[in-house]
């Protein structure tokens, strides 16, 4: 039927507010509420913990007036992995595989402070090119990690070539790990007493035109990103956070030192023998997001630099120690069957030494035990103070492993750092904390 | 010739300014990035069609070898299971019989499986095995869509029988004829591939689901760990 344009309306009226108000009543959940908080402005959204720019399952819950925020409240604990339990049912060796998947950016950091820790319990120092293979590892791993931090940053920000510069970087120093442990991440490859097994014999070579690789590279951050006015825009003044704040919620790492603390706990409490390489801890005084942008791109510089010396400096040697007691027994070695126990080893265990052979039963099936002691190893990650406080009652297993998180401390000052901005602003503060959910909830 | 020299100096004073822009300006410094991009090799990884090469100590499946005769590397000793942080290996040993040996060992590995669904993929348990009976290939691509396709039994696992071997059972009279040294080194030598060529698509046994936890009771069963 054809619609008549000149017709008039029906009968009935329109109906006014009035109408509305008496006849439609809107019923269920909790609508009401949120009709209330509408009409003063104030409303409660919550963000994740399914959103692209939380950094993984964290869900945050914002009370905002208008645009701007009042209040950010973290709720944590989509992640929580019982990695910490789980390592008192397991060998001390057993152990670094479960500890090195919690902070999965900077997985060689909680293998190394694990392996510290159960050294120094142990009362043992590892040989020393083992010490030097780690700060190698462990200032490629910071690199890597501040890469994917510029990555996925730069990807809340709506920038996708940064995106693909970070990934596009990290992925040639995962390649270097894979050379050396055969995984890419989580690699169990710092043990207690050493390494699992020594470097390749290109690692030197390797590592330094890594190195020059990643150092020509920086320069396309630098060109793209430090006077970029959509960068300074989003990130000058954002999350401000001073000195003062930081300290009383300890926060630590480039958050802390772009407010203006030089805290580095490889300069103030130096382990595995950082005391020997020189290098600066940059610091900045704004305490904004892009001072710790800058601070960590600066970051990444030192650890090259650190790198440097340490390659000059790699003696040889064995990289577990001599206690047959502790020291992990295997031997590996490639062959056209993959990677496994060495021929010459197994001749060893299986047709010459029966005391090998048991030593090597009685390590793979009980491990060793460890004297009783508390200890709190503390080593500074890409994200600050990461450390592990083990108890041993002397058995073979740990009797309690507790981490303090660097993820988790600094996730409690993005309240401070995100009140009074805006919406938009959450994302920029939740990316420069820099959080990793597996680090938080453990 | 003055025309020549005009063109010679436009075009370095362009070049100056294309310089002065690229490295003085905020602009032209940002578009430097692209431009020097679009003078280096690609680093695009056209995965499935052309699968990059692993390093080679890279931890894949694992894969259960032979000695050249065709005899079991592995003697069921249980230290991988043992090794295992995530329980992901179940061994089941058996007697070696004179009729019928396996390993070069009093046992053999009478049921082997490695659950993929468990396997954080350490390498605890190549690190542990006494014979290089277990060992970790290149092969990653080991992804199923169900639980069950991802426990991954002896019949998966173990490498095919190299050129000159034979498949095990051997008989006892046999082996001892060859009088190899198998854990001299002398036998050791690799048969198998790395992974990839080696692509098991041999479906699980139906009686399986039985033979992955064994009942109490069961006289087959022997005390594990
Ligand atoms: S690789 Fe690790 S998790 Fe997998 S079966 Fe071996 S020991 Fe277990
Ligand atoms: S694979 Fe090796 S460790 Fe495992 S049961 Fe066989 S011989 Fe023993």
């Amino acid at each position: 039927m054809a619609i008549d344009p000149t017709a008039t309306p029906s009968a009935t009226p329109p109906a006014t507010a009035a109408d509305l108000d008496d006849d439609i009543y809107v019923e269920g959940a909790d609508w009401e509420s949120v009709v209330d908080a509408v009409s003063d402005d104030h409303i409660t959204v919550n963000m994740g913990p399914q959103h692209p720019s939380t950094h993984g399952v964290l869900r945050l819950v914002l009370d905002l007036d208008g645009e701007t925020v009042t209040r950010l409240t973290p709720i944590v604990g989509y992640l929580h992995t019982g990695i910490e339990k789980n390592t008192e049912v397991r060998t001390w060796v057993q152990g670094t595989t479960f500890v090195t998947r919690m902070d999965y950016l900077s997985p060689f950091y909680n293998e190394a402070a694990f392996c510290l820790a159960t050294e120094k319990l142990l009362g043992v120092r590892v040989p020393e090119r083992a010490e030097v293979v780690r700060v190698i590892l462990l200032e490629f791993n910071r690199i890597a990690s501040h890469l994917v931090w510029l990555a996925t940053g730069g990807m809340e920000l709506g920038s996708t070539t940064v995106m693909e510069f970070g990934f596009r970087e990290r992925e040639h120093i995962l390649d270097l790990f894979e050379a050396q442990s055969g995984l890419r991440m989580n690699h169990a490859y710092i043990r207690p007493g050493g390494l699992a097994q020594d470097v390749t014999d290109d690692f030197l070579e390797r590592s330094a035109a890594l190195v020059d690789l990643l150092a020509e590279r920086m320069r396309d951050y630098e060109d793209l990103l430090v006077e970029n006015p959509i960068w300074h825009a989003r990130l000058k003044n954002v999350g401000r956070i001073d000195a003062d704040t930081c300290l009383r919620l300890g926060v630590t790492g480039p958050v802390l030192r772009a407010a203006g603390v030089p805290w580095d706990l490889r300069k103030a409490q130096p382990y595995s023998g950082y005391e020997r390489y020189e290098f600066d801890v940059p610091t900045r005084t704004e305490g904004d997001s892009f001072a710790r942008f800058l601070i960590r791109l600066e970051e990444m510089r030192q650890s090259m630099h650190i790198i440097r010396q340490a390659l000059e400096v790699l003696p040889g040697g064995p990289v577990m120690v001599d206690d047959k007691r502790i020291a992990w027994p295997s031997q590996q070695s490639l062959g056209a069957d993959g990677i496994g126990n060495d021929p010459d080893y197994i001749r060893h265990i299986m047709g010459e030494s029966m005391e090998a052979l048991i030593n090597h039963f009685k390590l793979v099936t009980q491990g060793f035990t460890v004297p009783p002691g508390q200890v709190y190893v503390p080593v500074e990650s890409p994200r600050g103070e990461l450390g592990y406080a083990v108890t041993s009652i002397g058995t073979n297993k740990p009797y309690r492993v507790h981490v303090r998180a660097p993820s988790f401390v600094n996730l409690q000052a993005a309240d401070v750092m995100a009140r009074g901005q805006g919406v938009a602003d959450v994302v920029v503060v939740v990316a420069s904390l820099d959080p990793v959910m597996g680090d938080v909830d453990r | 010739m003055p025309a020549a020299i005009v063109t010679v100096l436009t075009f370095l004073a362009l070049v100056g300014l294309a310089w002065l822009f690229l490295t003085r300006t905020v602009l032209g410094r940002g578009f430097s990035v692209p431009l020097r991009t679009m003078l280096r090799a690609p680093e695009t990884a056209q995965y499935p069609e052309q699968p990059r090469p692993v390093q080679p100590r890279f931890h894949g499946r694992h894969q259960l070898n032979r000695y050249a005769d065709g005899l079991e590397k592995c003697i069921g000793c249980e230290l991988c299971a043992w090794a295992c942080p995530a329980d992901a290996i179940y061994v089941q040993g058996e007697d070696n019989t004179p009729q019928a040996r396996y390993s070069p060992g009093e046992r053999y590995a009478e049921d082997y499986q490695i659950n993929y669904n468990r396997c954080i993929l350490c390498g605890l348990c190549i690190e542990a095995c006494p014979t290089r009976a277990l060992t970790m290939t290149h092969d990653f691509e080991i992804s199923a869509d169900n639980y069950d396709a991802l426990v991954w039994t002896k019949d998966q696992l173990l490498a095919p029988v190299p050129p000159g071997g034979e498949d095990t059972p051997h008989p006892d009279r046999e082996v001892r004829r060859r009088g190899l040294n198998y854990y001299g080194g002398l036998a050791v030598t690799p048969p198998t591939l790395h992974g990839g060529s080696f692509a098991p698509a041999t479906p699980a046994p139906a009686s399986r689901a039985a033979q992955v936890v064994p009942e109490v009771g069961d006289p087959t069963h022997r005390k594990g760990r």
